[in-house]
């Protein structure tokens, strides 16, 4: 009997230790969710924000690069300043901010004195270095070092765009499942925003270990499942800074847009939305300060016109008129119309009369086009005039958005805008089906009515004739990487012809040699360089008219084609033609090169129609 | 001689496995307090960490087993109830002039240190009973019942008293001891009938445990009456009779717990109990302890991170990590291999201290044997057994391993008093 129980005494405790090792082995090795719990409880994730590109211009000037800033941090717990006053003295902070800096850390959410919270953000070098002393002096602040967007010429902010805090929207439709992370910086717009994957690099992380006072305890298993960040790529851009600058301050006091692209690449030279902004003003501490002022701002200066603005294209539409026309086989350079403004009821201005096709582009004859729209749409294809009105405009249109118009061109910018170039069905939901003809949407004739396209799509017009037929999509960048990687987006290699053959395009190219040496813009007029261009005047009900001009030079090889759009500049040779000029003397030449350029640049230096917009709207 | 047979009988496997356990628990202390940092240079033996004090105590110990040696065997039964009413005084003392730790008062200050006259009343406790006990002309009457219960409990109240409740529960631990001398084993079923019982009130409720209970009886009566081949009218009815008493008295035992619980104790008290059983009542003191200790056993996979690899109780995530808690560390850094290694050999050690209990032909020495084997195998299984969620947190030591001077030193002179008789077991023989 005794035997038995030292024997039941020794079983309990066998049994108890095989009671543990199952429970263990459930523990230890079926249950993998400890393990989990217990990296989140020691280890911590600490994102390394990359190297974000660098962007250039197209002869390697920097626009956009990374400038260090410091961020100072406090951990409450080692927290100790001897001499609060020269401590915020050195940081130019009174004593009463410090005390509301330290309040608002330890009201933190979720506050932990042993963890390191930003004391002051976005320290420059200069702060930096003159607080050294004061940083060392005292204890628990050290310095982390963070990198912010800088533009060092100010340039181009519309083209460049900025980066900001990522949304909570695109958070939720990022299509990386989880690269971005909540207060990551993503491109919010321009060239930052839609090259985002290139500039951005990889995002790498390290894992530290700390300890259950948060402290950090060393480099988690040796370093080995951290990522080291991979750098963004540094882009170079199309734009040629002097041209951007010097069109920058063309178009000070005004409103509207340049665009200059290279006809032979589609790459853009120059891209001005003005009023704009110091790009600069979007970057670091007062970012959310400067964005309000901006966006409260009338002239809106954030507001991308050269892809948002839609206007009415004005009388530039009749060289895409002219050359459909010729297209279609009913227009040739010989055919002469009169100048009857009064028969067929439009406005013209003096010029001589009759003109053939090359004088109606030299002098914009309105009557001339109205005859060449009208021939368009009525073809006798149908007995019924609204019949053929209808099939007749559809052909029209069609040949008409292989410019361009009436759709996004798809520039590597967001945003881009449309315009709008109506539609039979558009027709037929105002007027009814086959209850239109060309008198009712003969405002088209001159580029007015319902058309608007954006001052890029001009730009693009006038690039396609300077190449006599097709076009580049027009871009913003010219390269991404560098060395072995640097490499070109293939979309932008690709020639888009319109649906007019080149041998139409000559006599149109003659036309805009006039319009500028005897024509409609001939004060804008450089000695030396055979400027071809088209002004127009957009009719604006609202106040004076838009000054409108595109332009090519070389004629013989087109190096740069030009839109010009400025609002209430009253006749497009009146201020559109000679900014478009300047440019491109200033981008061919390098300077103003004879005395009427100079005197020109004076007169669109003092040119102040802001002000002047102003005291209208006072009246 | 003399010397030489003493050696020669002293049982070097214990010895070995207790130096094993020792130097386990002690570089587990290191891994505790270690700090990965390079440019912190850690020396094991530094006397301001942990695994340095736990060397001191280690050497104290080693002092105290030559000490046993040195003196004459016999005079642990003689001075037994001379040094059971001493602890009992220097117990009450405690309670008087003893030192407040984490909200118990069980500590004795003297100079820097502090010792825990409860760890130490569990050996005098052990060799009186073991004296009581080995009375030939012992017989288990009321009478012997009483004493030795008294004997048990006295210790016990006065430690409850200093509110050290975990060291106390430990004294139960002799009810094996009475069993193997011949306690009926229906002491052992009815005591964990009603400790069952308890538990599962407050873990089911009242309603749930009357439904439970009565199954149990309904069940039991048709197992009675269909086992009953020869079926006898009168002794069926006995038995339907013995099973609806019990069913009263347990179900009148889960009315009286629940009405204690939550109708006569106050409601911090209510609580203290009840976390007992329900950690999640207390999020960040217990629960968040035997949370945090199964996070660091159960990270520790099949074979563990490796020694001072481990995270959870390095950076100090389970509290009490080097004394009550140190289990953590092994089953964070040696995983399922090592801790079931150690609670193997941990199994092996209890079972060969009774082994060599059997073998004395002297009673005192057998009992005392017992007494050895019943306190560490209680220490080892609510020990271990919290820190893995299988027991209620209460704070005792993992013997050999945990650090603390006053468990380290009470445990290797309750195991080498052992050893020191059975090295004397021929010589008692001729006696």
């Amino acid at each position: 009997m005794k035997d038995e129980r030292k024997l039941v005494i020794q079983i309990i405790f066998i049994l108890m230790a095989f009671l543990f090792a199952v429970r263990l082995f459930f523990l230890q090795v079926l249950d993998d969710s400890y393990r989990i719990e217990a990296e989140k409880n020691a280890t911590r994730r600490i994102i390394d924000y990359p190297y974000r590109g660098t962007i250039s211009d197209r002869d390697g000037r920097l626009l956009v690069i990374n400038q260090q800033v410091f961020d100072l941090m406090v951990v409450m717990r080692d927290m100790k300043v001897a001499d609060t006053t020269s401590f915020c003295r050195g940081f130019n902070i009174s004593i009463e901010e410090f005390k509301n800096i330290i309040y608002k850390i330890k009201h933190e959410p979720g506050y932990n004195r042993n963890r390191p919270y930003p004391f002051l953000k976005q320290l420059s070098l200069a702060d930096y270095s003159r607080t050294t002393t004061l940083i060392e002096e005292a204890s628990g602040f050290y310095i982390v070092d963070r990198t912010i967007r800088s533009y060092p010429h100010s340039s181009a902010a519309n083209a460049l765009g900025y980066i900001g805090e990522i949304s909570k929207n695109q958070l939720e439709n990022q299509n990386e499942e989880g690269y971005y992370e909540q207060g990551d910086l993503v491109g919010i717009s321009g060239i930052e925003a839609s090259y985002e994957k290139y500039l951005r690099g990889k995002k790498g992380v390290k894992h530290i270990m700390i300890d259950v006072h948060g402290a950090v305890k060393g480099s988690y298993m040796d370093g080995n499942m951290d990522v080291a960040s991979e750098p963004g790529e540094n882009l170079i851009c199309t734009i040629d800074l002097p041209l951007q600058q010097y069109g920058e301050m063309l178009m000070r006091n005004k409103v509207g847009s340049v665009v200059a692209v290279e006809p032979k690449t589609g790459e853009v030279l120059a891209f001005i939305s003005a009023p704009s902004y110091d790009p600069n003003y979007l970057t670091g501490r007062y970012f959310s300060k400067n964005y309000d002022t901006l966006q409260k701002n009338p002239l809106k200066p954030l507001f991308n016109r050269p892809l948002m603005a839609t206007y009415p294209p004005g009388s530039i539409f009749k060289v895409a008129q002219a050359l459909v026309a010729q297209q279609f086989g009913l227009l040739r350079p010989t055919s002469t119309y009169p100048c009857n403004a009064e028969a067929v009821g439009v406005k013209c201005h003096p010029h001589p009369s009759p003109q053939d096709l090359k004088g109606s582009i030299q002098w914009s004859c309105n009557p001339y086009y109205v005859t060449v729209f009208r021939n368009m749409i009525y073809r006798d294809k149908h007995p019924n005039k609204y019949k053929d009105s209808e099939m007749n405009f559809d052909e029209w249109r069609k040949h008409i958005s292989s410019f361009g118009f009436g759709q996004k061109l798809p520039i590597d910018l967001p945003n881009v805008k449309s315009g709008f170039l109506p539609s039979n069905a558009y027709y037929d939901r105002i007027y009814g089906d086959l209850a239109w003809k060309h008198s009712t949407i003969r405002s088209l004739d001159i580029g007015q009515g319902e058309l608007l396209i954006v001052p890029l799509q001009m730009a693009n017009l006038a690039a396609i004739v300077a190449n006599k037929g097709y076009y580049y999509i027009p871009h913003l960048i010219k390269q991404i990487g560098e060395g072995k990687q640097a490499r070109v987006l293939k979309k932008f290699s690709d020639k888009k012809f319109v649906m007019v053959d080149s041998g139409y395009f000559p006599v149109i190219v003659d036309g805009m040699q006039m319009v500028v040496e005897h024509g409609t813009a001939f004060w804008a007029q450089i000695k030396g360089i055979s400027i071809c261009g088209k002004t127009g005047t957009a009719q604006n009900p609202h106040g004076d008219d838009h000054s409108v001009f595109i332009a090519f030079a070389p004629k013989e090889d087109p190096k740069i084609a030009i839109a010009v759009y400025v609002e209430n500049g009253g006749f497009g040779a009146e201020t559109a033609a000679p900014i478009a000029s300047l440019m491109i003397e200033q981008y061919l030449k390098d300077t103003t090169t004879t005395p009427m350029s100079r005197w020109m640049l004076k007169q669109m230096q003092e040119k102040d129609l802001i002000s002047r917009m102003k005291q209208i709207y006072k009246k | 001689m003399r010397e030489e047979s003493l050696s020669r009988n002293i049982d070097w496997v214990t010895v070995g496995l207790y130096a094993l356990f020792v130097s386990a628990g002690w570089l587990n202390i290191f891994a505790v307090v270690y700090n990965p940092d390079p440019e912190v240079h850690q020396n094991i033996f530094d006397l301001s960490l942990n695994s340095g004090k736990q060397l001191l105590w280690i050497t104290v110990a080693f002092f105290s087993i030559i000490s046993i040696f040195a003196i004459d065997y016999k005079i642990f039964s003689t001075l037994s109830y001379i040094f059971y009413f001493i602890f009992l005084l220097v117990l009450i003392a405690t309670i008087v002039i003893g030192t407040e730790v984490n909200g118990s008062r069980s500590w004795i200050g003297i100079g820097d240190f502090r010792i825990q006259p409860a760890e130490f009343a569990k050996f005098a406790t052990a060799l009186a009973l073991s004296n009581f006990l080995s009375n030939k002309q012992l017989k288990w009457n009321r009478g012997t019942i009483a004493i030795v219960g008294g004997m048990i409990l006295c210790p016990m109240m006065l430690i409850i008293l200093q509110k050290e409740t975990g060291g106390a529960l430990a004294f139960l631990a002799f009810v094996l001891v009475l069993y193997r001398e011949g306690l009926s084993g229906w002491f052992l079923i009815v005591g964990v009938w009603f400790v069952g019982l308890f538990i599962l009130t407050i873990l089911l409720g009242v309603t749930t445990m009357i439904y439970v209970l009565l199954g149990i009886t309904f069940l039991s009566i048709v197992i009675l009456v269909l086992l009953n081949s020869s079926f006898k009218f009168r002794t069926a009815l006995r038995g339907i009779m013995i099973r609806f008493g019990i069913c009263l008295i347990s179900i009148g035992f889960v009315f009286s717990v629940n009405f204690i619980i939550y109708h006569v104790l106050k409601p911090h008290q209510r609580n203290r109990v009840l976390v007992l059983f329900d950690s999640t009542l207390d999020l960040k003191g217990k629960g968040y302890q035997i949370n945090q200790s199964k996070i660091a056993i159960g990270s520790g996979g099949f074979f563990g991170k490796g020694f001072l690899d481990g995270t959870q109780t390095k950076f100090d995530f389970v509290p009490e990590q080097s004394t009550d808690f140190i289990f953590c560390t092994i089953g964070e850094e040696h995983g399922w291999f090592g801790s079931v290694l150690l609670i193997g050999l941990y199994a092996y050690f209890l079972v060969r201290i009774v082994n060599i209990a059997e073998r004395q032909k002297d009673k005192f020495a057998r009992m005392y044997g017992y007494c050895v084997a019943a306190i560490i195998f209680f220490n080892f299984m609510v020990n271990i057994g919290m820190t893995i969620g299988l027991f209620p947190i209460i704070g005792i030591p993992l013997p050999f391993f945990s650090y603390g001077g006053s468990s380290m030193i009470s445990f290797t002179i309750i195991l080498f008093v052992f050893l020191k008789l059975d090295a004397h077991r021929k010589q008692i023989l001729a006696h």
